[in-house]
């Protein structure tokens, strides 16, 4: 019965090939749409979520506040307020898990025939879990290193790449600002950071090291930022507030008086672009939709034409012995294959579209199995939802108005 | 020949209203009549006459507004929609004026229409369908499309189509109405021939005195009344007149 009946609808279908063509083409670019901009979306919130695990999660930076010097007003970060016995009174707040005061600088660094410029980072051995940051090879320095401010260095990937080449570079000297520095380990590949820049192009070496040997400071012990990890996401409001109490306790600031450093949140920042990142993906889903929808309504109008211009037909179907459900169902099934078809070449075209904005733009795409079922779905739902009605119009007719149609 | 139990068609009292803007318009009144099985009967009548509503409440294509009418035993008034869908797919054959062919299915498939609302199965199906066709002559032209064949042979296949579910009843409403002088004697001889080799009664609504020649039984209406019931043969002349 139902096979009879899909050659039936098939029939029909191929009588008039260009407008099944077109009220598929409804189906194709509805469907079509929702992948790509599902793969485009949900390609772009996987960037963003790797971005922000690779920054390290639950941070807060404390910056040294500005100062102002004959009238010029010198960045966040530029007075010597922050000290590394801050760092270590941070440490002993409750809810702190890691603490990593940081100076950094740009540096020359000479590897044999090759040289390279790039960011030191003086920072602690905590510096790594604070950013989960791995090693690739070797090992890390330690407290010991950081009391002694030795000649240590931890080189980022694409440091090694420019220094190195292919040739391992653990346990190699380099020589940054011609004093020679032993390398102990390589830090694993870390990528872009949310705002673009190459993480990776950057150098680890002990904070005391970089004061005192590398950039000099005329305040011992400052840093310009100390980073600070909470143990949880609950606890950052209370580690926030408590930090703020503890360091305008140290730096003895009076009541009134404005912080001469800044905290900020990291991960309110991150959370708030992953956020972003969905609702974009969620909006061009939802545009999708309507061009789906749309198309719906194109079947449901074509469907209508059809059963008016095929009434004598239904009419004599129903005289040689067509229930109204037989009728219903010849209906159904021609606004469902129309549907299934569409959402098959939809999917075709929508992934085939993906792969190519990939490959033109290099925009990350992500079709997951999931949006293809939900496509799918949605247009067998949109078939039968927009098929029902003039469907139904067609099986309510009467026997002998039908067959009297002309 | 009226009253007995296992009349194909027994009609009593029967009415038929239809409702317009100015009330009620009567258009059959009164119709009492039986049909026998193996009985080949003419309906005559002028137009307005009634006879294609009679021809549509016998098919069970319409309904009427009293009285009683019982198909094959089974009281018509007390069946829902899908059950004189039933009664049309099984206990009638169809054959129209104007063919009522399905213009994209094949010969074949238009045989095998009734069959598959009846539910048999696809080879079933073709088999039967086959078996018409060499029964009205067209057994060569099974893959053609209706508008292939000519209307003598389009009328073939329509009587075949009424016949492949094995109805007890054909209803034929002006068959011959667009076919040549020749054809029509050869669709009312394959009629003829149905109805006495196989016993298949045939009601037949007709303007042509020739073609209502070939029943056994004349009916005539005028005015929505049946004014002649009776052999075609003792039939008065103005009751064999051809109407328009």
């Amino acid at each position: 019965m139902i096979s009879a009946m899909l050659g039936e609808a098939w029939l029909a279908m191929g009588a008039n090939r260009l407008r099944t063509f077109l009220t598929m083409l409804g189906m194709v670019i509805g469907v079509g749409a929702v992948i790509l901009m599902l793969a485009v979306g949900q390609g772009a919130q996987q960037q963003v979520q790797a971005s922000i695990a690779s920054m390290g999660s639950n941070l807060f930076i404390v910056l040294s506040g500005s100062t102002t010097s004959g009238g010029l007003r010198m960045g966040g970060g530029a007075a010597p307020t922050l000290t590394l016995a801050d760092a270590q009174a941070i440490e002993e707040l409750p809810s702190v898990s890691a603490v990593a005061p940081s100076s950094s600088g740009t540096a020359q660094m000479v590897y044999g025939p090759n040289n390279w410029s790039t960011q030191v980072i003086g920072s602690t051995p905590s510096y790594l879990t604070v950013r989960d940051w791995r090693l690739a090879e070797g090992f890390p320095f330690t407290d010991s290193d950081i009391r002694s401010a030795t000649r240590v260095a931890l080189l980022g990937q694409t440091v090694v790449q420019n220094l190195f080449g292919d040739e391992s570079a653990v346990g190699k000297t380099i020589r940054i600002k011609n004093s020679p520095y032993v390398v102990l380990g390589v830090l694993a590949q870390k990528g872009q950071s949310l705002d673009g820049r190459d993480q990776d192009d950057s150098v680890i070496v002990p904070v005391t090291t970089a004061q005192r040997k590398l950039f000099g400071s005329q305040f011992a012990g400052t840093v310009r930022m100390i980073m600070v990890q909470a143990e949880s996401a609950e606890s950052m409001p209370a580690v926030e507030k408590s930090m703020n109490e503890l360091l305008r306790q140290r730096h003895r600031i009076r009541e009134n008086a404005d912080n001469d450093f800044s905290v900020r949140n990291l991960t309110a920042a991150a959370n708030t672009a992953a956020e972003t990142a969905q609702v974009m993906s969620l909006m061009l889903g939802a545009i999708a939709s309507v061009s789906l929808l749309v198309g719906g309504i194109g079947i449901m109008n074509i469907m209508l034409v059809s059963v008016t211009e095929r009434t004598r037909e239904i009419g004599i179907r129903m005289a040689i012995g067509a229930r109204g459900n037989d009728i219903l169902l010849q209906f159904l099934l021609e606004a469902i294959i129309i549907s299934i078809i569409g959402c098959l070449i939809g999917v075709a075209l929508g992934v085939g579209g993906a792969l190519l904005v990939n490959k033109i733009s290099g925009m990350a795409v992500v079709i997951t199995v999931s949006s293809i079922v939900t496509a799918f779905a949605v247009a067998a739902a949109v078939g039968i939802f927009f098929g029902w009605y003039p469907a139904r119009k067609a099986a309510g007719m009467k026997p002998i108005d039908a067959l009297r149609y002309q | 020949m009226s009253g007995t139990a296992d009349a194909v068609i027994r009609i009593e009292q029967l009415h038929k209203e239809y409702e317009t803007d100015a009330g009620p318009v009567p258009v059959l009144k009164d119709i009492s009549v039986s049909v026998m099985p193996g009985e080949f009967v003419a309906i005559m009548g002028p137009s307005g006459s009634g006879k294609s509503t009679f021809m549509n409440i016998l098919g069970c294509l319409d309904v009427a507004t009293s009285g009683s009418y019982r198909l094959n035993g089974r009281d018509v008034g007390a069946l829902n929609r899908d059950e004189l869908a039933h009664l049309r797919n099984q206990v009638i054959g169809f054959v129209f004026q104007g063919f009522n062919l399905l213009p994209r299915a094949s010969i074949e498939d238009n045989i095998a229409l009734p069959l598959i609302y009846r539910g048999t199965p696809g080879d079933e199906r073709l088999r039967r369908a086959n078996e018409m066709l060499a029964k009205v002559g067209l057994a060569t032209h099974r893959a053609s499309r209706p508008n292939q064949i000519s209307g003598g042979q389009q009328q073939r296949v329509a009587i075949a189509r009424a016949l492949v579910n094995q109805p007890k009843l054909i209803l034929a409403d002006e068959p011959t109405g667009n076919l040549d002088t020749h054809t029509s004697q050869e669709i009312m001889a394959l009629f003829t021939e149905l109805n006495e080799r196989d016993g298949i009664t045939i009601v037949l609504v007709t303007h042509e005195s020739d073609i209502a020649a070939y029943a056994q039984r004349l009916v005539r209406l005028a005015d929505g009344r049946i004014v002649y019931d009776g052999p075609v043969a003792h039939a008065e002349p103005q009751h064999l007149e051809a109407t328009t």
